[in-house]
Order: C-alpha cells, then sequence, then structure tokens
C-alpha cells in the first residue's frame, strides 16, 4: 500500500494538471473583464482551442505549432465576439452565450474526422539533477511546458496591469470607459485587444485539454470547464494572484473528491462539483454587499456597452 | 356509357389497389436508433452504431434507418423517441439504461411501434429488453487483473452506481480473486457515461493509490491512455480500444448488437416480433473478448481457459460460495445467483473497498 505521504506528490502532481486550463482560461478572461467586456463564451474559445491544437499537431506533428494553431483559433472566435459586442453594440451577456453553443456545435461538427486519432506527448521539462529531487524535484521541474508558461502569464498579466501604463490604460478603460475616452484613449480598440488576448489564452487552455490533459479529441471535450474559468474571476475579484490562489482551489477540489472515492470517504461526489460554484456566489455575496466594495473589486464598466457621445 | 364507366371504374381502383398493396410492400421499414453519447465515443455508443451498420448493409434499402445521437437521460429523450415514432419507424432500439421511462411512456403513445430498450428491466407488450452479459467478459478480465497485478490492487471507474455497473465490479472482482484471494479492487465514481476529462482523473486518483491494472465501465477512451502514460496495464471498455494504447491494453470487451439488431429487424418484417427479454453473453457472441495483448503465455493461456469456461457453462461468474463485503455468505456453495439477482444488484462482494454510494 502507498502510505499518505507517498500519495501526497502525485495528488499534487494531478491537481497542477487539472488546474492549468482552468488557470489560462480565466487569466484570459480576466484581462478581457478588466477592461470592462463581458465574454461569457469562455468555454466556446477554449473547446475550439482544443479543436484546432488538436487538428494542428495532427497535421504538423508539432505541438507547440498545435499550441499556436489553438491560441490563433481562440483569437478569430473572440474577434467575432469583439465586433458582435464592440462594433455592432449586440448584447454581451446574450452574445457570450451564443458563442458558447456555436464554439461546441461548430467543433463537433469539424471534429467528426479527429475522433479516434491519437497524437504524441508535449515534452516534459527534464533538469538532470533538479528534477531528481525527492518531492519537490517533479512538481517543481518536471511539469510540462504549459504548466510553466501558465505561472508566466499569470505573472506577466499581475505585472502589466499593476505596474505599467498600458495596465492602466486597460483598467481606466474597464472603470470609466466615457473618462478613458475623454482623456483620448481608443476605447474601443483596447478592448478588442483585450479581447482577443482573452481568446488567445483561452484557446491555450483548449489546447492544453486536447494535448495534455486527454490527448484525444471528442465532443464536448471542455466539459464545462470554461463555466469553471468564468466563476474562477469572479472569485479572485478580479486579482491575478488571488486567480491563481481559486484556480489551484478549483482544481484540487475536483481532484481530491475522486481521491477520497479511492480511500472509501463517502462524501457524495455531486456535493463537491457544486463547491467551485457555491464558493463564487460566497464571494459576489460578500463584494457586493456595500456599493464602496463593488466599486473597490469589480470593473464598474463590466458589461456595459460604449457608445462615443462626442 | 355507364355500363363501361364502371368497368372501367372497377377496373381503376383493383389496378390502384394492386398497384398500392405492392408499392406498400416496397415501402423499406423505418427503423429508428436513439444514442446517449456521441458515436465518435469510441465505447458503447459506438458499438451500437456499428449494429446500426450491420443492419443497413444487412437489409439495403429494405429499411430505412434513423438515427440520434447524445440524447440526454431525461425529458429529452422521450421527446426524441416520440418524433421517431412520429417520423413513422416501425421499430425503434433505446440504448441505454436511463431511456426506460420514456420508452415505456411513448411505447403508450404509439402501440404499434415496437420498441427495444438496452440494459433496462420493464416491458410491455411492444416494449422488448436485451442486454449483454458484459459481467462474463468482466470476470475474463478479472482473472487476467488477479494474475498479473504486483501490488494486489486493481481498478475501476465506474459511472453510475447502478445494478449493471455494480454487476460489473463484483464480476471483476470475484474474477480476480479466483486466482488471487489477496487481491483488492478499488472504484471510483465518475458520475457520468462519458465525461474525457473527468474519467482521466479518476484513473490518475486510482493509479496515486496504487492500482496497478486499470478497468472501466465508462464509454471513453481517456482511462486507458492514463494507464499507458503511467506504464500499467488496463482494459479496454464495449470496443477494442487497443490503438489508443497499445503498450497497456491487454484486451477489451466488445459489445456485439450485429446479430441481435439484425434478427430483431427481420422479426419485425415477418411479423413475427414478440415482447421478449435477451440477455446473451460470451457464448451467443453478444461480448466478444478483444486479442489478449502485452500478457505473457501463462496469463494468455488462463484467460483463454476462463473465456472457455464460461462459454461451456463450466465456469459460472457468480457461482457460490460467494461473500459480500460484511464477511456474510450470500450464495450458497454449488449455488448460482439468477438472473433477478443479478439484474437487481446493489451490494459489492467480499475484495470490493469503499462503500457502495445509494
Amino acid at each position: 500500500m502507498i502510505s499518505g505521504w507517498e500519495q501526497l506528490a502525485p495528488l499534487i502532481l494531478t491537481v497542477i494538471t487539472a488546474s492549468t486550463p482552468l488557470l489560462f482560461a480565466a487569466a484570459g478572461e480576466l484581462v478581457t473583464e478588466r477592461s470592462g467586456v463581458l465574454n461569457l463564451g469562455v468555454e466556446g474559445l477554449m473547446v475550439v482551442g482544443a479543436l484546432a491544437a488538436f487538428a494542428g499537431t495532427h497535421a504538423t506533428g508539432s505541438a507547440i505549432l498545435g499550441v499556436m494553431f489553438g491560441a490563433l483559433a481562440g483569437v478569430v472566435l473572440a474577434f467575432v465576439f469583439a465586433v458582435l459586442t464592440l462594433t455592432l453594440l449586440a448584447n454581451q451577456v446574450a452574445t457570450g452565450l451564443a458563442l458558447t453553443i456555436f464554439g461546441l456545435g461548430l467543433t463537433a461538427l469539424l471534429g467528426k474526422g479527429y475522433v479516434g486519432v491519437t497524437v504524441g506527448n508535449l515534452p516534459q521539462l527534464n533538469i538532470p539533477g533538479l528534477t531528481d529531487l525527492p518531492f519537490i524535484g517533479p512538481i517543481l521541474f518536471g511539469q510540462d511546458a504549459m504548466v510553466y508558461l501558465s505561472f508566466a502569464a499569470v505573472i506577466g498579466i499581475s505585472w502589466v496591469l499593476s505596474r505599467t501604463r498600458i495596465g492602466l490604460v486597460l483598467r481606466a478603460v474597464g472603470a470609466s470607459h466615457d473618462s478613458a475616452h475623454a482623456l483620448g484613449y481608443p476605447v474601443i480598440r483596447i478592448r478588442y485587444l483585450a479581447t482577443m488576448f482573452g481568446g488567445a489564452l483561452g484557446g491555450i487552455a483548449g489546447s492544453y485539454l486536447s494535448l495534455v490533459y486527454t490527448p484525444m479529441w471528442a465532443e464536448n471535450l471542455t466539459a464545462g470547464r470554461g463555466w469553471i474559468a468564468l466563476a474562477l474571476v469572479v472569485f479572485s475579484t478580479w486579482r491575478p494572484w488571488r486567480l491563481l490562489l481559486g484556480a489551484y482551489l478549483f482544481g484540487a477540489i475536483t481532484v481530491i473528491q475522486l481521491h477520497a472515492q479511492g480511500l472509501g470517504v463517502a462524501v457524495p461526489s455531486e456535493f463537491l462539483s457544486m463547491t467551485p460554484y457555491l464558493a463564487t456566489i460566497l464571494v459576489l455575496v460578500v463584494i457586493s454587499r456595500d456599493k464602496l466594495k463593488i466599486k473597490l473589486n469589480a470593473p464598474a464598466c463590466l458589461g456595459t456597452g460604449f457608445r462615443p457621445t462626442q | 356509357m355507364k355500363h363501361l364507366n364502371l368497368k372501367a371504374l372497377a377496373a381503376a381502383v383493383i389496378g390502384a389497389a394492386v398497384l398500392g398493396g405492392s408499392a406498400q410492400a416496397a415501402d423499406p421499414l423505418g427503423v429508428g436508433f436513439v444514442y446517449v453519447g456521441p458515436i465518435g465515443d469510441h465505447g458503447y455508443t459506438y458499438r451500437h452504431d456499428v449494429g446500426r451498420v450491420a443492419v443497413e448493409k444487412h437489409f439495403g434499402d429494405k429499411v430505412k434507418v434513423s438515427y440520434v445521437e447524445n440524447v440526454a437521460e431525461g425529458p429529452d429523450a422521450e421527446r426524441v423517441i416520440a418524433q421517431l415514432a412520429q417520423a413513422g419507424n416501425k421499430i425503434i432500439f433505446t440504448t441505454s439504461f436511463g431511456f426506460m421511462n420514456p420508452t415505456i411512456k411513448v411505447a403508450k403513445r404509439f402501440p404499434d411501434v415496437k420498441f427495444e430498450h438496452a440494459t433496462g428491466y420493464k416491458r410491455a407488450d411492444n416494449v422488448a429488453t436485451y442486454s449483454a452479459r458484459f459481467y462474463e467478459g468482466r470476470y475474463v478480465i478479472g482473472a487476467i487483473a488477479g494474475k498479473m497485478t504486483k501490488s494486489n490492487v486493481i481498478g475501476y471507474v465506474g459511472a453510475y452506481p447502478i445494478p449493471e455497473v455494480v454487476r460489473g465490479i463484483n464480476a471483476y472482482a470475484l474474477g480476480a480473486r479466483s486466482v488471487n484471494p489477496d487481491v483488492k479492487v478499488k472504484v471510483v465514481w465518475v458520475n457520468s457515461w462519458y465525461d474525457p476529462g473527468k474519467e482521466a482523473d479518476a484513473a490518475k486518483a486510482l493509479i496515486d493509490q496504487g492500482v496497478d491494472i486499470l478497468a472501466q465501465h465508462t464509454d471513453s477512451p481517456a482511462p486507458l491512455q492514463v494507464a499507458e502514460q503511467r506504464g500499467i496495464y488496463g482494459f479496454g471498455q464495449a470496443s477494442d480500444n487497443y490503438h489508443f494504447a497499445p503498450k497497456s491494453t491487454l484486451t477489451s470487451i466488445i459489445d456485439n448488437w450485429d446479430g441481435y439488431y439484425i434478427d430483431r429487424v427481420q422479426a419485425v418484417m415477418d411479423g413475427t416480433w414478440k415482447s421478449t427479454d435477451v440477455w446473451g453473453g460470451l457464448k451467443p457472441k453478444m461480448v466478444e473478448m478483444a486479442k489478449f495483448t502485452n500478457m505473457s503465455d501463462d496469463v494468455k493461456a488462463l484467460a483463454e481457459k476462463v473465456e472457455a469456461g464460461i462459454i461451456s457453462g463450466e465456469i459460472h461468474p457468480f457461482a457460490g460460495p460467494i461473500k459480500d463485503q460484511s464477511g456474510a455468505l450470500k450464495v450458497k456453495e454449488g449455488e448460482e445467483l439468477d438472473d433477478g439477482a443479478l439484474l437487481g444488484m446493489d451490494w459489492y462482494v467480499e475484495g470490493v473497498e469503499g462503500k457502495l454510494p445509494k
């Protein structure tokens, strides 16, 4: 029998794998929402990324190119969303939902030829010496490239948002688009770029699913992870570091409930599946309690269309 | 004038009747299939679809086959089944346990359409049930697992805790313990027939807890892929999943519905269709074992022996003595569990770990 301590390292590895797609998708959505655009189509972005990455890897033989295809697919779909909501001023919530349904249906149709196809694995990091360290070796130094990329993305986003001019402008657009417009910033263009960035990361999240997590294509491979990513952005109150914490928390919940079953603990699995959403509702209640809290946390212009008056 | 008209009319009427009659005979028989998952699951639904293709091939243009995939078990199912019945299909196969109540309901509304419900237990004058004795295949893979395991912990990725799945787990455990009395079976429930991500997570959870041979009752090849990644062995489910995991796959349990489907469609055509309950296993080839791979010759010999034993009737997977988890004797030596007890199975045999969720 494997001891409890020995079980911990593989458990952490599994949690990391489960959390990485959530982290990517949520990080992209965080940037999008900080600019004031509410894109509910994250699930659609992830699933087109998954299919594009799988198809790309299958066609080119290179996982890296596959991931780039995945990102590109996410960008394209996000661009469609941006045109509809930023230029044509369609309702963002409805369009986002439509994007999800569209993405799921389109990929189911286009992906029919890829079912049952296999591709190789993404390269894993292997620093001789460091990776072999007991316990922390595989966890810190033995991951595949995407995990490190996800950390880099969060660090990068956090730094850009809080320490650079671009980040400041983006936040301004999300906090008060009229003021930003009055100052002369191109609100619509910034939102386009933020939305497309969100699409790219969403696509990368999907590519992780179809290339690393379960290296296969199947309809609805994302199985609702896009919704969890959306909940995650709210749970993190739009702060990148809290996003990291939340992603790993949500990933851990999913994995731990399966482990608990194996150990004979009888918590109903449905209860544990609810937990990410319950946690999000709790956070929403707390931050909505008074107007000040709302102002301090959510981007004030989230989801409202921008009509330049002059 | 009138006389001539009457004769012409009579001739026309008779002619029309003859023509109409022959047109009736040439009308293709409508056959409908309702699938719970995508055909691309490469598992359970895929094999039903292979059966559908066999029907089309066998009957050619004497049948007109339609199918609907990804039908969720629940109110949607009732709508889809009713639609197929309304569209003129005369025999409809509903291929998942959860379609049971919708099928019975729709069958009441369409008494001259025949319904065939897979893996269920409710019948009516126009509703038959059919299933395959998958548990026979599970006993064989259990025996293989029992012989090959080094950690004495083998794993099972389960979908829903319904009798059919519990039966499979028990057969797996019994098969394993028949060659290795120290083996333990760990079960993780995914609460879905098909969710590759969750199935992969469940497989990882089991492997992290010491499992070195993995079986599943879920419909995607994800657990087998994880097994290959982690360097352990596994079994494919419902269809031959060897090409997903060429180094890990020991064998797969293959569902083979072709013969049954062709027989039933023929029965409707001949007018001899009756509501029956067919439950065939290895012997009538409704369940088949895929090629035995990645195992040593003596394990292969054991597997073939067990398979042959079940086919000949020498080995019955649920023959006594069988104890349940608490140690109580459920089946006495020399007795076998009958079909009724098998269909309602809601307890684990000795050797399976964990509590069965109700």
